[in-house]
C-alpha cells in the first residue's frame, strides 16, 4: 500500500515521528473500541429467551471515559507546539543559507535567485520557471506570494505545504534538504483548469555542484 | 409548559378532504412536507453520486480513450469530449459533487426531511408552531435546487472553484473562466439560506413551545434533542455564510473586491466566513445523525440508552465547541500560525464528546438484547465507521501532522467516513426505521440487509485505501495524479478504488428499487413495527393530519426498554402508570 514518501528534510522526521505517535495511539483505540462492537454484537444478540438488562448509566464511567480521551488529545496537542512553531513561527526561523523568491501563478512557479550581490530584490536577480535549485543542508527561506489566485507551495518529501495568497507578500517558509536529488514540486490547492499540471521540479544540490549551477546561472543571467 | 391552546387551535380547525394540491404540494402538514423534502433530497443524492461516478472515472482511467466515460455521448462536448471528461468539466463535477451531497442531499435529509417530519410527532403536537412558514420552506428550497441544477446548462459551466469557493478563484471569472454558471451558484446558496432559516425559526419554536403535557426537557427523545440543538447551529451560522455570499456575489458582478487584493481586499476573509460557517455546518450534517443512531440503538438492543444526560450534554458541548474550531481548516492558509496553536487545542479537546458518545452507544449495547433489523445495522455500522472518521481526524488535528496531509486524499477519506460512514449511515437507518411510520408499509428486510452488506463492503473499500493515498502525498481535486512522479505508482490502487466505487454507487440501485416498491407492495405496517417507545409510535402509521386523535399525555423517557414495570420489553411513553393516578397535566382537547 502507498506511504509516506522518503523524507529528506531536517524537520521532516519530527513530522513523521508525531504521525507515527498518533498512529499507534489511535490505532489501539480503533482496535479495541471495533474489537468491542463486534464482540457486543455477537455476545448480545437476541436469542430466545434473553432479556435485556434495564440500566440507565452509570456517572462514574462516564467521568472515567470523559477524562481519558481528554488526557489523551491534550498530551497530543502538546506534543505538536514544539515541532508547529520551530516550522512555522517567523521569530524561531533559522538564519537562512539561501533566500528566494516563489512567485505562484496560473499554471507555473516563477523563482528568482538573488545575483551576484548575494540579496534579493536587486537588479541582478534571476528566474528560473518551474526550477528550484538550493544547495544540500543549508536553510533556505522561501518569499511566497501569488499573482492571480491561491496556490499552495507543497513540496511532499520535504513536509513542507504553505498557501501562496494573492495580496500577501510577507509568507516566508523554510526547510533544510538533508539529500541531493530531484524532487517534485506541487500545486495543492484547486486553483483552475490547468492545476493539475502546476509541476514544479526542485534540485538539491551537494554544496559544490550548487556552487557550480549558480556560477553558470548568474553568467547567463548576465 | 404544555401549549394545550395550539392544540386546540390545531383541533377545532374543520375537517374537510383538502384538494389533492393542497394536501400533496402546496401542503402545510408537517409530515407531507418532511416527505417532499425526502424525495427531492434522494433526487439530489442520485445526481451528487453520478457526479461521484464522473471524479472516479476520470481518477480511474485518466484521459484513456480506451475506456470512455459511460453515457458521455449524451453530455456537450465542452464537458466530456470522446469519452475523456475536461479539466473544466472535472472541476466542476468535483465542486458540484460536494455542493449538493453537502447542501441539497445530506442536511435536507437529515434537517429538512426529519425534524419537520419527527419533532412534532416526538413531542406529541399536531403540527409545527408555524406551517405556513413550513410550508414557505420547502418550496424556497425546491427553487433553490432548479437554480443550482441549472448551472449545468448554462455558457461556460457551471462553478469549478471548489464547494468551498476560495476566492480569487471564484470571485474572477478571468481566472475560472465561469461567469454564469458561479452567479448561479452563490444565488442558489443565497435562496438555499433562506429556506433553512425558515425551518430552522420553525424547529426551534414548536420544540419550546408545543411539547405535549409531560414532555419535560429531558423526557424528549434524543433525536429531537439533536434536530433543536441542529436548528440553533442553523440559525446561528447560515447568516454568516448568506452574508459572505452576498459579498461575493457583489465581486463577481458589480466590482466590488471584498475578498480579491486588487484594491485591499483579503482572500482569507472569505475563508474565516466560510468556515466560522462551515465548521458549525460539519456538526449540523452529524449531530442529528447521531440523535436518530441513539433511537434506534436503544430500540434495536431492547434496553434504555446508556447516559442520557450525558448524551444530552454531550450534544450541547459539540455544539457549543464547534464555534471555536474553524480556524483548524485553514492551518496551511497563511493565518498566523501562533492562532493555528489556539483552534489546535480546541480541535483536540472537540474531540471527548464524541468520544463519550461512541463510549455510551458501545454501553447501551451491553448486556442487551440485540435486534438486528436493517435500521440497527446501519446504526450500529454508523458506529464503527464514525470512530475511523473521528479518529483519523486527530491526524489532521496536529497542525506539524497537517502540514503534510492538508489538501490530500486523507481528507478527502476523513470526510467520507464522517459524512457518508456517519451520516449517510445514519440515514439509510432513518429511512429505514422511520418508513413504516411515514408510507404505512414495511420496507423488504431482505432487500434492506442485501443493500446494507453490499454497501458496507464497497464503502470501506472505496475509502480506507484513501487514506493510503494521502498518506503517501496525493493531494485533492486534482485531475491527473499520473502528471507527477511521485503519485504514478499510485494508479493502480486509484482504479482499484474506482471499482470500488461505481459498485458502492450501483448498490444503491437496491436501496433505490425497495424504497419505491416497497410504497406499493411493502407489507402493511402495525403502528409500531420496532415496539419502540417514543410518541410517534402512538400514532397510526401513517399519522393522519393532526397526528394523534388525542393529546397524547407523557409519564417517562423515550427510553424504557426491558423494564421492570412492564411485562413487555417496551414501555411507551404514554402508556398511563399501571397503579395510583399520577398527576395529569390539564386535559386537552380531542377532536
Amino acid at each position: 500500500m502507498p506511504w509516506l514518501p522518503a523524507q529528506v528534510s531536517t524537520f521532516g522526521g519530527e513530522i513523521d515521528s508525531i504521525f507515527y505517535i498518533i498512529l499507534v495511539i489511535t490505532g489501539i483505540i480503533f482496535l479495541l473500541v471495533e474489537a468491542t462492537l463486534l464482540w457486543f454484537a455477537f455476545r448480545y444478540r437476541h436469542r430466545e429467551g434473553r432479556k435485556a438488562e434495564h440500566i440507565h448509566g452509570n456517572w462514574k464511567v462516564e467521568v472515567i471515559w470523559t477524562t481519558i480521551p481528554f488526557i489523551i488529545v491534550i498530551a497530543l496537542g502538546a506534543m505538536s507546539f514544539g515541532p508547529w512553531a520551530r516550522i512555522k513561527m517567523l521569530g524561531r526561523f533559522p538564519a537562512p543559507g539561501l533566500e528566494i523568491g516563489v512567485m505562484a501563478s496560473q499554471f507555473e512557479w516563477m523563482v528568482t535567485y538573488p545575483g551576484a550581490d548575494g540579496r534579493l530584490g536587486t537588479d541582478d536577480d534571476f528566474q528560473r520557471r518551474n526550477q528550484v535549485h538550493i544547495p544540500v543542508a543549508q536553510p533556505i527561506l522561501v518569499h511566497l506570494s501569488a499573482e492571480d489566485v491561491i496556490h499552495s507551495f507543497f513540496l511532499p518529501h520535504f513536509r513542507v505545504k504553505q498557501d501562496a495568497v494573492p495580496g500577501m507578500d510577507n509568507q516566508v517558509v523554510w526547510f533544510e534538504a538533508t539529500e541531493p536529488g530531484e524532487y517534485e514540486l506541487a500545486c495543492a490547492e484547486l486553483c483552475g483548469t490547468g492545476h493539475t499540471r502546476m509541476r514544479g521540479t526542485l534540485v538539491v544540490h551537494s554544496a559544490a555542484d550548487f556552487e557550480t549551477w549558480y556560477e553558470g546561472a548568474t553568467q547567463t543571467a548576465n | 409548559m404544555a401549549t394545550t391552546s395550539a392544540h386546540a387551535t390545531a383541533a377545532a380547525e374543520p375537517h374537510h378532504e383538502p384538494s389533492f394540491v393542497r394536501k400533496y404540494i402546496f401542503s402545510t402538514d408537517h409530515k407531507v412536507i418532511g416527505i417532499q423534502f425526502l424525495f427531492m433530497s434522494l433526487f439530489f443524492l442520485l445526481i451528487g453520486g453520478l457526479l461521484a461516478g464522473v471524479i472516479r472515472w476520470q481518477l480511474g482511467w485518466p484521459t484513456n480513450p480506451d475506456m470512455p466515460l459511460p453515457g458521455g455521448g449524451l453530455l456537450p462536448e465542452t464537458m466530456v469530449n470522446q469519452g475523456i471528461v475536461l479539466p473544466e468539466f472535472y472541476n466542476s463535477a468535483v465542486t458540484m459533487h460536494g455542493t449538493i451531497m453537502i447542501f441539497f442531499a445530506i442536511m435536507p435529509l437529515l434537517v429538512g426531511v426529519y425534524a419537520n417530519y419527527l419533532i412534532p410527532l416526538q413531542i406529541g403536537a399536531p403540527d409545527m408552531a408555524f406551517p405556513k412558514l413550513n410550508m414557505a420552506s420547502f418550496w424556497t428550497a425546491a427553487p433553490a435546487g432548479v437554480i443550482m441544477l441549472a448551472g449545468f446548462f448554462v455558457a461556460g459551466g457551471h462553478s469549478g472553484a471548489g464547494w468551498t469557493q476560495y476566492p480569487p478563484l471564484s470571485a474572477n471569472p478571468e481566472f475560472s473562466g465561469v461567469y454564469m454558471g458561479q452567479q448561479l451558484w452563490l444565488i442558489s446558496m443565497i435562496v438555499l439560506g433562506f429556506s433553512s432559516l425558515m425551518g430552522a425559526v420553525n424547529y426551534v419554536t414548536t420544540v419550546i413551545n408545543m411539547r405535549a403535557p409531560g414532555m419535560t426537557w429531558f423526557r424528549l427523545p434524543l433525536a429531537t434533542w439533536a434536530l433543536f440543538v441542529t436548528a440553533v447551529l442553523i440559525l446561528l451560522a447560515v447568516p454568516v455564510l448568506t452574508g459572505a455570499l452576498i459579498l461575493l456575489l457583489f465581486d463577481q458582478t458589480i466590482g466590488t473586491t471584498f475578498f480579491s487584493p486588487e484594491y485591499g481586499g483579503e482572500p482569507l476573509l472569505w475563508q474565516h466566513l466560510f468556515w466560522f460557517f462551515g465548521h458549525p455546518e460539519v456538526y449540523i450534517l452529524i449531530l442529528p445523525a447521531m440523535g436518530f443512531v441513539s433511537e434506534i440503538i436503544a430500540a434495536g438492543s431492547r434496553k434504555p440508552i446508556f447516559g442520557y444526560h450525558a448524551m444530552v450534554l454531550a450534544i450541547i458541548a459539540i455544539a457549543f465547541l464547534g464555534w471555536g474550531v474553524w480556524g483548524h481548516h485553514m492551518f496551511q492558509s497563511g493565518m498566523n500560525p501562533t492562532l493555528g496553536m489556539g483552534f489546535m487545542a480546541t480541535t483536540m479537546v472537540i474531540a471527548v464528546p464524541s468520544a463519550i458518545k461512541v463510549f455510551n452507544w458501545l454501553a447501551t449495547m451491553w448486556r442487551g438484547d440485540l435486534h438486528f433489523h436493517t435500521p440497527m445495522l446501519h446504526a450500529v455500522a454508523f458506529v464503527g465507521m464514525f470512530v475511523i472518521g473521528g479518529l483519523s481526524g486527530v491526524f489532521v488535528a496536529s497542525t506539524p501532522v497537517d502540514i503534510f496531509l492538508h489538501d490530500t486524499y486523507f481528507v478527502v477519506a476523513h470526510i467520507h467516513y464522517v459524512l457518508f460512514g456517519g451520516s449517510l449511515f445514519a440515514l439509510y437507518a432513518a429511512i429505514t426505521f422511520w418508513y413504516p411510520k411515514m408510507f404505512g408499509r414495511m420496507m423488504n428486510p431482505l432487500l434492506g440487509k442485501l443493500h446494507f452488506w453490499l454497501t458496507v463492503l464497497f464503502f470501506n473499500l472505496t475509502f480506507f485505501p484513501m487514506h493510503n493515498l494521502g498518506i503517501a502525498g496525493m493531494m485533492r481535486r486534482i485531475y491527473d495524479p499520473n502528471q507527477y512522479e511521485f503519485l504514478r505508482p499510485m494508479q493502480e490502487l486509484n482504479t482499484m478504488i474506482s471499482i470500488a466505487a461505481l459498485l458502492l454507487i450501483g448498490t444503491q440501485l437496491i436501496f433505490a428499487f425497495n424504497f419505491f416498491w416497497s410504497l406499493f407492495r411493502g407489507e402493511p405496517a402495525p403502528a409500531n413495527p420496532w415496539r419502540a417507545n417514543s410518541l410517534e409510535w402512538a400514532a397510526p402509521s401513517p399519522p393522519p393530519h393532526g397526528n394523534f386523535a388525542r393529546t397524547p399525555v407523557v409519564y417517562r423517557g423515550p427510553y424504557e426498554y426491558s423494564s421492570p414495570l412492564s411485562v413487555e420489553d417496551y414501555l411507551p411513553q404514554d402508556d398511563p402508570p399501571a397503579e395510583g393516578p399520577e398527576p395529569v397535566p390539564a386535559p386537552a382537547t380531542s377532536h
